[in-house]
């Protein structure tokens, strides 16, 4: 858990970056710290792990403010993943990895088995990577073995400074699917800096957006969407918000909610749709082919019934329309 | 400080005299150096074979000492009743130039956008045209710092040209040592680097003059 | 064999037949002999041409290497560019001159010529550590730190290993350029085979200058093969300079 009492930071006693944040994200879940450029998330993120100092206000990670923890000790228990991967390039990929442990002094054998779980994670064989120089990798590669590098000690707190931003933007997605199946199953408290709107919706458990350094709002994404607190808030998430926010529903919620159409065996070569794949997905699969109906499939594959441009429509206006505060739309 | 006033009335029109020649040593084996290096680097570009050889050729003939060079010169052109003077400093500092002339020139042209490339064939430019127009000019910056690096070099490896009787600024020093004079040997020092910042300054002019905007960086 | 490859046959013949047919002139007018006929004053003159080089260099990368990370650590980096220009214009003053100069402070001798010798070295050095040091990425510095990496850790597991190309590259072209400076230690009573090349000069006697001048020559050939191995060898593989682009 991390909680920000009141944290400011000034520059040279003059350019304000941060003013009285309060917060707590909570344990285990993944902050999305969102807003235009030298809206402060940034220098927020960093002065978690003291690369920037805390003007006013504390930090408390896990019950220890930072401050009165060694910063080299505070940044050892702190995972942390930059944009531009980070890298040693005079390090092969196991070394990479490694390097907490390292410095922490984990025995050989802890070492081995710990990088032979991590690529595991992440898909790539050990073996035959850990030998590897980053520069041998591809982009998507190397920012999987930034993201398991900042995993090596098994922290409690990650920060993540715009992890997937240098990608392109189908590795992106394939690489946000697999972090958040990781995290699934490891469970970090982590803090995770973002310009890109989708990514925060996908990723967050809560989004807080920034302005000049201070937080408009702090909520659900859904919540957000729906309830913006105020005009920079509805028009940061754009008039297409409706249809970002299809994204947090899926199939299934639409099946509980409006039930799902009969399949019209007499078309020919329709897709085929997961009841857990979201509605903006599924939308655009819809608009994507030539075919009124897209097959719903459980998770055994069977097929429950089809879904159309009509239901999601339908949906989109009881759900999410219906349910949003209509005032700030302008 | 006085006696600086002094010596400089007494010897600032030799030490002028001097600093010209050694300008004029130095210049004309640039441009001897450019006549041979930019036309083999480019010549190089379509020939990998030879390319690789004249680089280590060049690189090799850089790392001889000047004295050396110099001492392997004499009795060479002896041969021709012109060991001693200013024939052998010219070819030595021609030789010391190749290198970053020829292999800035070569790297270069090598460089230019295969693309730009692509679009002055596509246009129906001829070889010689499309040198001409698009991959001397886009490669010209790179050329230019080559004939810097070869600049500096040569002026002061020109200094040591004076123990071989090619004048110059070396004169001043090696005049100084052997009467034990260190107003002679610092104000030759001095000219010798003025001489070369400002040369470099000028180049770096002429390079930027010579530069299409949109690549001045 | 095509045309271009013939082309490049034929210049490489060119060479060496200049080369060899150099070596055969040289030898049959005797121009070598000293070294053979004088092995004793040879021997003791390139003994004293290799002191000359090895005390200075060393003494020369102790001082610049470390002058060079100093330099770059954020306590002193406001005076960088200060010290930067001054060594650019150190290195526009002629090696002879600065051994030249040297004499007044030191009088004459081997001291004077290794001190010489030394300050022209630092130059190259410093220069080439600075750089390599400078263009790290500083988003390794910054995931270093922030993976609680001490500031001695960064240095010599991120910083030093990722600028040793351009540092080693700096001390080769320090103790070539040296090889060759060290020649004109002569004229501060330094030594060296730098005797044999100016005694031929003074007396136009091509064996004096023919036997010093080849063996410096090879000296600084040898040299530089040698250190580019070495560099091969101790740069990391991923963070050479080729590797890169």
């Amino acid at each position: 858990m991390i909680t920000f009492n009141q944290v400011t930071k000034q520059y040279n006693g003059s350019s304000t970056a941060v003013k009285n944040v309060d917060f707590t994200v909570d344990q285990g879940k993944i902050v999305v710290l969102l807003g235009p450029s030298g809206c402060g998330k940034t220098t927020l993120l960093r002065m978690v792990n003291r690369l920037e100092s805390i003007t006013e206000g504390e930090i408390i990670i896990d019950n220890d403010n930072s401050k009165d923890l060694d910063a080299i000790e505070l940044r050892r228990k702190i995972g942390y993943v930059i944009q531009s991967n980070g890298l040693f390039p005079n390090m092969t990929i196991e070394e990479n990895v490694m390097i907490v442990p390292d410095l922490l002094g984990w025995s050989k054998k802890k070492k081995k088995e710990r990088f032979n779980y991590l690529m595991k994670l992440i898909g790539l064989d050990a073996k035959d990577y850990g030998k590897r120089l980053p520069q041998e990798l591809s982009g998507g590669q190397q920012q999987r073995i930034g993201v398991v590098r900042a995993l090596a000690a098994d922290p409690p707190v990650m920060l993540m400074d715009e992890p997937f931003g240098a990608l392109d933007p189908i590795i992106r997605e394939k690489i946000q699917d697999e972090f958040l199946a990781i995290q699934r199953e490891v469970k970090k408290t982590i803090l995770f800096v973002s310009h890109d709107i989708d990514e925060a919706i996908k990723m967050a458990d809560k989004i807080m957006l920034l302005r000049d350094g201070e937080i408009m709002q702090y909520d659900t994404p859904s919540e957000m969407m729906m309830h913006p607190k105020n005009e920079f808030v509805s028009q940061f998430f754009g008039k297409d918000r409706a249809i970002k926010s299809l994204s947090l529903h899926t199939v299934k919620n639409l099946e509980e909610v409006i039930g799902l159409a009969q399949m019209d065996e007499s078309i020919q070569d329709t897709k085929t749709i997961n009841v857990h794949q979201d509605l903006r997905n599924t939308l655009s699969m819809l608009l994507n082919q030539e075919a009124d109906q897209v097959i719903v499939t459980n998770d055994e594959g069977g097929k429950i019934g089809s879904i159309t441009i009509d239901l999601v429509q339908k949906y989109l206006h009881f759900e999410i329309k219906g349910k949003m505060s209509v005032s700030q739309e302008g | 400080m006085e006696d600086w006033v002094r010596f400089l009335e007494i010897n600032a029109p030799r030490i002028l005299e001097l600093t010209i020649d050694h300008a004029i040593l130095v210049s004309l084996a640039i441009i001897v150096a450019l006549l041979i290096g930019v036309p083999l680097g480019i010549y190089l570009t379509t020939n990998e074979y030879l390319a690789g050889t004249v680089l280590q050729v060049a690189s090799v003939t850089l790392t001889i000492p000047s004295i050396a060079l110099f001492g392997v010169m004499i009795p060479i052109f002896s041969l021709i009743n012109q060991g001693i003077g200013f024939l052998p400093a010219f070819v030595a500092l021609v030789l010391y130039s190749q290198l970053p002339i020829i292999r800035n020139t070569y790297t270069a042209i090598k460089n230019v956008n295969p693309e730009m490339r692509d679009a002055a064939i596509g246009m129906g430019m001829k070889t010689h045209q499309r040198l001409l127009r698009v991959e001397i000019p886009n490669a010209m910056p790179v050329i230019m710092a080559g004939v810097r690096t070869a600049v500096v070099l040569n002026i002061g490896i020109g200094v040591i040209a004076a123990y071989i009787g090619a004048g110059g600024l070396g004169v001043l020093i090696t005049q100084g040592i052997s009467r034990g004079d260190n107003y002679l040997i610092i104000s030759g020092s001095l000219a010798v680097a003025l001489l070369a910042i400002i040369a470099d300054a000028i180049l770096l002019m002429i390079q930027k003059r010579f530069t299409a905007k949109s690549l001045a960086n | 064999m095509n045309r271009k490859k013939l082309i490049g046959n034929a210049f490489r013949i060119v060479v060496y037949a200049l080369v060899i047919g150099f070596f055969i002139w040289a030898l049959s007018n005797q121009y070598l002999s000293y070294i053979w006929s004088d092995s004793s004053t040879f021997l003791v003159l390139l003994r004293q041409h290799s002191e000359l080089v090895l005390v200075s260099s060393i003494l020369a990368i102790l001082i610049a290497v470390p002058a060079g990370i100093l330099i770059t650590r954020p306590r002193f980096r406001k005076a960088e560019w200060l010290v930067t220009n001054i060594v650019n214009f150190g290195q526009t003053i002629p090696s002879l001159a600065v051994l030249a100069l040297m004499i007044s402070v030191l009088g004459i001798g081997f001291q004077t010529a290794v001190f010489a010798l030394f300050i022209y070295s630092l130059l190259p050095i410093f220069r080439n550590t600075v750089a390599g040091l400078d263009t790290i990425d500083k988003n390794l510095i910054d995931a270093a730190k922030g993976m609680g990496m001490r500031p001695y850790q960064i240095l010599f597991r991120i910083e030093l290993p990722n600028s040793a190309y351009s540092i080693l590259a700096g001390i080769r072209t320090a103790v070539v350029l040296n090889i060759g400076t060290a020649a004109l230690a002569y004229v501060v009573g330094g030594g060296g085979l730098g005797v044999w090349i100016f005694t031929g000069i003074q007396l136009f006697d091509n064996g004096f200058l023919i036997s010093g001048a080849i063996p410096v020559t090879l000296m600084a050939i040898g040299a530089d093969y040698l250190l580019r191995k070495a560099e091969y060898v101790l740069v990391p593989k991923g963070s050479r300079q080729e590797a890169r682009t």
